[in-house]
């Protein structure tokens, strides 16, 4: 039982797993699964500073500060107890493209060479952290949701808007790890 | 500049419901009362998120990056799999008109189209394939002992403030 738990999960697994927990959230407490908005209620709670946007009573959100609490512990336990101890089974053009930029590690699930507080003081790292980060907090709220809001509940209530942003998604990561990231990762 | 500021309270008001609703915020509020560590039936759904997320290398900047290569199905597979079980799911509380283990009914709000979620789904989409994470995974690999991504949490919290501070100059 432990092998099989210590081995990557397949999609399939996974899918389902993250499937059950719209009807889980809904069930529980007439909550729509969606996490960037977490960040908003970080504004709303920490620094308002008067703006509209961030005047709504984020206490009655506090289940999902809550919601993603346990995700991060769920990280934490998971590589306590039952760490996947393989490297990452990567696509072999993309370690070769990769190792091409002298990214070779793939002991993590997070390329060492890219994300470490070294890395964070080199130009490629910081556009990349500060950067991703930045357009991943903007772009999330300027489109209402984010993989869980639009993805997966929002395609899950048929919404069709969630469909446009989900097209969207993938458009804008196609064009950064094609045409951008190469140039990036040359820095 | 009168009717600016007539129009743009008007368009307050209309899209502060909208945003609410757009924005996952939770607007089926709850009329009972419940205290406070009632919340952490929701932490125990988000520490099996983290669970599978870890186990299924779903916060790994690799896999983020085989997805936009075309070069792997696992990403395609996981979120498609995780989209008809939601589906399905949806209409069973729908059709049976399930309430929730506290007997209230469940409430579905239909989301607005408007212009953001093209251009902030493309601005969205360009962070993910730089940082090989949307929202939830970002927690995830703090929880993993990547320090480091506490940096790119908080650059994209001041990324949210940013959009909140400039939204209603941004086209919607």
């Amino acid at each position: 039982m432990l092998k099989v738990l210590q081995q990557p999960w397949p999609w399939y697994v996974a899918g389902v797993l993250i499937g059950l927990i719209v009807p889980a959230l809904l069930l529980l407490g007439n909550k729509h699964f969606g996490i960037s908005a977490n960040l908003r209620h970080a504004c709303a709670a920490c620094f308002p500073a008067g703006i509209r946007f961030f005047r709504y009573d984020w206490k009655k959100e506090t289940w999902n500060f809550f919601f993603v609490g346990g995700i991060l512990l769920g990280a934490l336990l998971t590589n306590l107890w039952i760490p996947n101890t393989d490297p990452v089974q990567i696509h072999p053009a993309l370690a070769n493209e990769l190792a091409g930029y002298g990214i070779t590690d793939h002991s993590s699930l997070v390329p060492q060479e890219l994300f470490s507080w070294h890395s964070l003081f080199t130009l490629r790292g910081f556009i990349m952290l500060i950067g991703g980060g930045f357009l991943v907090g903007f772009g999330t709220r300027y489109a209402g949701g984010c993989t869980s809001g639009h993805s997966i509940m929002g395609l899950s209530d048929l919404q069709w808007p969630s469909l446009v942003a989900t097209v969207m998604f993938m458009v804008g990561g196609f064009i950064m790890a094609n045409l951008i990231l190469p140039v990036i990762l040359h820095l | 500049m009168e009717t600016t500021t007539q129009q743009s309270t008007t368009q307050t008001v209309n899209t502060d419901f909208e945003v609410r609703s757009l924005d996952t915020i939770c607007i089926n509020e709850s009329q009972r009362q419940h205290p406070w560590w009632y919340n952490f039936k929701y932490l125990a759904v988000g520490l099996l998120f983290g669970i599978v997320f870890v186990k299924a290398e779903i916060i790994s900047w690799f896999r983020i990056q085989e997805m936009f290569r075309l070069q792997s199905f696992h990403m395609y597979g996981v979120i498609g799999t995780a989209v008809v079980v939601g589906m399905i799911s949806v209409w069973l509380i729908k059709k049976f008109n399930i309430k929730t283990i506290h007997g209230e009914p469940i409430v579905f709000h239909p989301k607005q189209f408007n212009k953001g979620q093209i251009y902030g789904g493309l601005l969205f989409g360009l962070g993910w394939a730089l940082t090989g994470a949307c929202p939830g995974p970002l927690f995830a690999q703090i929880g993993t002992g990547a320090g480091v991504v506490l940096v790119v949490l908080l650059s994209a919290i001041a990324g949210t403030w940013t959009y909140g501070y400039f939204r209603e100059r941004l086209p919607h």
